[in-house]
């Protein structure tokens, strides 16, 4: 009897300082959340009040309630230029494919040159050449080979987006465990078992960090590849405001733009979470 | 579990081809300066079926680089390796290693660390895994299955990386100062682990340390190297303490402690030749 006591006695204890924890915990993290409210709303606030007061000219900054106005609008009527969603997939669809295409290219290469000391050898220098220069200089020239539609937007992000993916993929290759790597051939691992079960898994982590500013890049190129010359695209849209001096447009578009690139950035983070399952658990 | 274990020890075959044998083998690189560094300088060791050698010797005298050899990560400049009589090319298929640092993959379960060679080698899933748990459990990790390696202490995952090579059921076992980074009582425990499992299996261990102690504790033979460069052999002792042995006791009994000052006077020399020029 007496020891039945003693144990839910502890247990009635330790339910008690969990819940304690727990509550901190929440309120921890509620407080966080105003405090964030609270910067926008100070921001954005501000914004309005020097706007709707002319003291500074709306012409020229605009303010908070007329750029949502504006995209109410552009959602509800359509924009200039067509429905407003098409602008937005076409813009997504060129991000998302230089984006796929840029990390498979980039993984394969840094692979091969990670692996192949020769390979590395030979073509490090042009790839390090090629990476110094501003790839936004390409658009034009992309434009005229591939013309006004989407093929010259995505080569514009991919070549943005390969060299992000490439060096952390070089890297990650290069600086996988020797131990680790010895081992797995002591095992019996071949060539293939050793980069599926040892190389790929450990340089996985470097490309997954590789991934958040890459897709930025995506979204980069393809908007760049727009305002030089496209007919559709949120891009498009930001550069036609632009051409008539309508700054709400160009906030618009860019408060659009930043949607799109924090769901993107979201994506990104749960894929990583899927991937390294064996590192989120060390806690 | 002392009376159940088998009183294995046998002195070995020297009449049959050794499991080992390393012919007059040199290494040499070439360092960025274009001068050539001798690390090993004709080296001649046969290591016989089941037998437990240790190899001890200054830091940096090269013999982290005869157990590559051995294992086949590098080749040797001139001399040769046979392993079980015929010539070591590449990978060395009859071996298995633990190293220093850590032999289990971060990103698999305890149970795919430990199934892995066999994976590797083609065999099912369902039946590696069952072999696998008996080595997991063999090595006292039951339970432990589906735990990653970031989860185990320091300890927990030299046993994993143990079970990793022994259910290779490898004709060498290869250790790279495998103890080193442990604790001292997480240590003699892992030790006494190692003795008690390697009594039941034939395989030669290759066992590589900078601490004389350990080295005479577990073999039944020690080899002294001598300071880099161009290390060689220096000694080779044999030790003849009775199996099966407990490895924290074992180092209070005078045979041991003859052993060790022997041996001792011929490495104090070497040790002081290594920090005179590092200094």
């Amino acid at each position: 009897m007496h020891s039945s006591t003693n144990v839910s006695q502890t247990q009635i204890e330790m339910t008690a300082r969990k819940n304690a924890l727990r509550s901190q915990a929440i309120r921890n993290r509620l407080r966080t959340l105003v405090l964030q409210i609270l910067v926008f709303a100070l921001i954005v606030g501000s914004w309005q009040l020097l706007s709707s007061r002319h003291w500074i000219d709306p012409f020229f900054f605009s303010s908070p309630v007329d750029i949502v106005k504006h995209i109410e609008t552009w959602v509800v009527d359509g924009t200039s230029a067509g429905p407003l969603y098409e602008h937005f997939v076409v813009t997504f669809e060129e991000t998302v494919i230089s984006f796929i295409i840029g990390t498979i290219l980039g993984v394969v290469m840094g692979y091969l040159l990670g692996r192949n000391k020769l390979l590395s050898d030979i073509f490090g220098p042009y790839i390090t050449m090629l990476n110094a220069l501003p790839r936004v200089v390409l658009a034009p020239i992309f434009i005229v080979w591939f013309g006004l539609g989407m093929p010259s937007k995505v080569a514009l992000g991919v070549t943005l987006t390969f060299f992000i993916v490439f060096f952390n993929a070089f890297q990650g290759v290069r600086e996988v465990d020797r131990n680790l790597v010895n081992n797995a051939l002591l095992l019996g691992a071949n060539q293939r078992q050793l980069a599926r079960h040892v190389i790929i898994p450990s340089a996985l982590t470097w490309i997954l960090s590789s991934l958040h500013t890459s897709f930025g890049f995506a979204l980069t190129g393809a908007v760049v590849g727009e305002f030089i010359g496209a007919t559709k695209g949120l891009g498009f849209l930001i550069s036609e405001a632009q051409g008539s001096f309508d700054t709400t447009g160009v906030f618009a578009g860019m408060v659009l733009l930043s949607i799109t690139s924090l769901l993107a950035d979201w994506l990104v983070t749960r894929l990583e979470r899927r991937f390294v399952v064996w590192r989120s658990t060390a806690k | 579990m002392t009376t159940e274990r088998m009183v294995r020890y046998v002195a070995p075959d020297n009449a049959s081809t050794p499991v080992i044998n390393l012919k007059a083998v040199t290494k040499e690189y070439i360092k960025p300066t274009g001068e050539i560094h001798t690390v090993l300088q004709d080296i001649n060791l046969q290591i016989g079926k089941g037998e437990f050698c240790s190899i001890v010797g200054p830091s940096g005298c090269g013999k982290s680089t005869t157990l590559n050899l051995i294992a086949g990560f590098e080749a040797p400049t001139a001399g040769k390796i046979q392993i079980g009589g015929t010539l070591l090319q590449g990978i060395n298929p009859s071996a298995a290693c633990v190293f220093q640092t850590d032999n289990t993959f971060p990103w698999k379960t305890v149970i795919d660390n430990v199934s892995l060679g066999l994976r590797l080698h083609g065999m099912k899933k369902s039946e590696a895994y069952e072999q696998a748990r008996h080595w997991i459990e063999r090595v006292g990790l039951k339970g432990f299955e589906n735990h990653y390696p970031s989860r185990l202490s320091g300890g927990m995952r030299k046993r994993v990386a143990l079970a990793q090579c022994l259910i290779m059921q490898p004709e060498i076992l290869l250790m790279d100062e495998s103890f080193s980074a442990l604790d001292v009582h997480t240590r003699s425990v892992m030790e006494n682990e190692l003795l008690s499992i390697w009594e039941e299996t034939s395989a030669s261990v290759v066992f590589i340390t900078h601490d004389l102690e350990e080295a005479i504790a577990l073999s039944d033979r020690v080899i002294v190297m001598t300071a880099g460069p161009a290390a060689t052999i220096k000694g080779d002792y044999r030790i003849d303490l009775e199996r099966p042995r407990n490895v924290a006791e074992i180092r209070f009994d005078p045979e041991f402690l003859k052993l060790h000052q022997q041996i001792w006077n011929d490495l104090r020399d070497e040790v002081m030749t290594s920090y005179a020029q590092l200094h």
